[in-house]
């Protein structure tokens, strides 16, 4: 037997400077360290490990890229080494903290008022005022521009009666960013404040996928929201879908963690499973699986990095965001179920990673754009036609 | 309190190390390279004892370019200042040299430390020699192995590990500490800290600058060979009903392995 080739296959390693590195092995120490040795426990109780919260923001990984208002300040890529190592750990953790930065501090830092920063940004930072983000509805998912939920002027009030559905966090935030239409027919951003008269949340149980996390349903009932509470820079359905890109984008890195592990995963039980009297991982057929999950994940690499430079240059745009968030999820719930595969019958335990990273894959496919929507934002983009309506 | 913390920079305690036979060295290629675990330790103590009685933490490191990533990694724990005191000799496992380039430092260069914090040895290398040659060219008291410290104004106290029990020493300042795994638990660089440490320049010392020549330097310890360790042998399985099997396992622990 050769000697297997180290974990980084194309060098991809010499294209991160010292910091960007030093941020993944950060984050990396605290995954093996904090996350990995209690998951499991949580994702079968379907809990979420609150306790890492404030460690969360001590570490500075709630809003990684925003500046000022006592964030961390980091660029895109650095963001996005520390999602692929939070969800080298568990997807739930890693939505904890894009929902809290991408979903929730971003839109206050874009368009939130200066009041509004400063109240909430720090404590946010620091993991003190959780946040959730509602604009999905029950009947508004890939369309989001057909929600229902209403908000009428009242005074110097406005009155937000309607509900929003798959709201990671919903049960555990202290802050929720709401997007309601008003009478006149625009769209606008709410910042409701747990205790609310009016305003409530119900967990969604029975979750197969993505157990290690928080999912609700708000609900608001002649729930009277302050003029100061409406974010003042926020007009039509652009800026919620501004939210949702940073937020595609911290998954496209994720992605490549969940797969990360998936592949060590395989790779090690593929060398050392024995069946008729050789390692399997010595069969065509799995190297087969191996070749193409290691393929597939150092081009996503390389997918996700050019899409964070980008960025980071202030280049991107939205649809770029799409094709890393496309491929890389789709390419992360494959390499799962390859995994899971090679694994066998104890694929199907969570002694081994493959099975809860294939569950949490389903969610992670679904929400923030399902892969078929993101195909049609590609799709627009280079045909000029637009398959929505 | 003006506190030294010395870092080496090793190999991954989780990569998997391969020795090129002709040059008698490790292959580096491939290799993923960090601070050394217990140098962390001293490092994170230095860093409580600053919060708790202020002063000035510098980290200081031996070697070429490349050690610049783990003073980087100091600065981003917490450390004020950071030296790298170039060598581009590289890893010769040459602990006197070493030791005479970070006392020359010391005298030269930083003025009136009050505590020098070692790890007790560096992983990959393991020689445990530098920490106490340091103390015995600067004439400074030293305590290793340490996994629990206390100073009071010019007075140390420091908890050694020794077989089967531990040891209580008392010091005065300058001393030379290394730290032990257990002295306490080191904290995960923040990002704003690895954001601040982007913005600190590491000056560089040559040997020119600490005022010695490579002749001061000569080697005092050859590598002759450098081997892997040999493979683990496979284990043996016992097979048969417990009653037997447990026969058989206590004649081969007496008669093959000669453990009873």
């Amino acid at each position: 037997m050769t000697e297997p080739r180290e974990k980084d296959f194309l060098n991809i390693e010499d294209l991160f400077r010292d910091e960007e590195l030093m941020i993944r092995d950060t984050v990396k120490k605290f995954v093996d360290k904090e996350i990995l040795p209690e998951i499991d426990a949580h994702h079968r109780k379907a809990t979420f490990p609150l306790k890492l919260v404030p460690l969360l923001g001590e570490i500075g990984l709630l809003g990684i890229n925003l500046k000022g208002y006592g964030c961390p300040g980091g660029s895109n890529v650095e963001y996005g080494l520390a999602m692929q190592e939070l969800e080298r750990g568990d997807s739930g953790v890693r939505s904890f903290c894009s929902v809290q930065g991408s979903l929730c501090m971003f839109p206050i830092w874009a368009f939130g008022s200066e009041d509004q920063k400063k109240k909430y940004l720090p404590k946010m930072a620091e993991g003190k005022i959780i946040g959730c983000y509602g604009l999905t509805e029950s009947e508004a998912g890939s369309d989001p521009g057909s929600l229902k939920t209403r908000a009428r002027k009242e005074g110097d009030s406005y009155i937000l009666n309607g509900s929003k559905m798959w709201i990671t966090n919903g049960s555990i935030a202290d802050l929720a960013v709401v997007w309601a239409r008003t009478e006149e027919g625009e769209i606008k951003g709410f910042l409701v404040e747990k205790g609310t008269p009016g305003f409530e949340t119900s967990e969604i149980k029975g979750k197969f996928s993505m157990r290690a996390s928080v999912t609700s349903e708000l609900i608001f009932n002649e729930c009277r929201i302050p003029e100061k509470n409406v974010l003042p820079r926020a007009q039509g359905l652009k800026p919620p879908l501004k939210c949702l890109t940073e937020a595609r984008y911290g998954i496209s890195w994720g992605a490549l963690g969940s797969a990360q592990a998936c592949y060590e995963t395989a790779l090690k039980y593929a060398r050392e499973r024995i069946q008729f009297g050789k390692p399997i991982a010595s069969f065509q057929l799995v190297q087969h699986k191996l070749v193409n999950m290691l393929t597939a994940r150092e081009k996503g690499k390389l997918l996700s990095l050019q899409v964070g430079r980008e960025k980071d240059k202030g280049t991107a745009n939205h649809a770029m965001v799409s094709m890393a968030k496309m491929n890389n999820v789709q390419m992360a719930r494959n390499c799962a179920r390859t995994a899971r595969e090679i694994l066998g019958a104890n694929g199907i335990c969570d002694d081994y990673v493959p099975i809860r990273h294939m569950m949490n894959m389903e969610t992670v496919y679904t929400y923030e754009g399902t892969h078929d929507i993101h195909e049609l934002i590609i799709g627009r983009a280079i045909t000029g036609l637009n398959a929505f309506s | 309190m003006n506190i030294l913390v010395f870092v080496k920079r090793v190999p991954d305690t989780e990569s998997k190390i391969r020795i090129d036979q002709q040059s008698n060295s490790i292959i580096k290629e491939g290799l993923n390279f960090i601070i050394s675990p217990y140098d962390e330790y001293a490092m994170e103590e230095a860093l409580r004892l600053k919060e708790a009685q202020g002063g000035k933490v510098t980290a200081v490191s031996v070697g070429t370019k490349e050690n610049q990533v783990i003073l980087k990694k100091c600065l981003a724990m917490g450390a004020d200042e950071a030296t790298l005191i170039k060598d581009d000799a590289g890893e010769t496992y040459d602990s006197l040299r070493v030791a005479k380039l970070l006392a020359q430092a010391v005298k030269q260069k930083f003025t009136e430390p009050h505590l020098l914090l070692f790890g007790k040895q560096s992983v990959g290398a393991d020689n445990a020699q530098v920490p106490s040659m340091v103390a015995e060219l600067l004439g400074m008291p030293q305590a290793n192995v340490v996994t629990k410290l206390e100073i009071e104004g010019n007075k140390g106290t420091a908890y050694r590990e020794i077989e089967g029990a531990s040891e209580k020493v008392s010091f005065s300042l300058p001393a030379v500490v290394s730290a032990q795994k257990g002295l306490n638990e080191p904290r995960y660089e923040t990002l704003k800290g690895i954001m601040m440490a982007k913005r600190k320049q590491i000056p560089e010392l040559s040997l020119q600058d600490l005022g010695m020549k490579e002749e001061d330097l000569s080697p005092q310890l050859e590598v002759v060979r450098m081997d892997a360790p040999p493979p683990r042998k496979a284990g043996k399985v016992v097979e048969d009903e417990p009653p037997q099997a447990a026969k058989k396992l206590v004649e081969f622990l007496c008669q093959e392995a000669k453990i009873i």
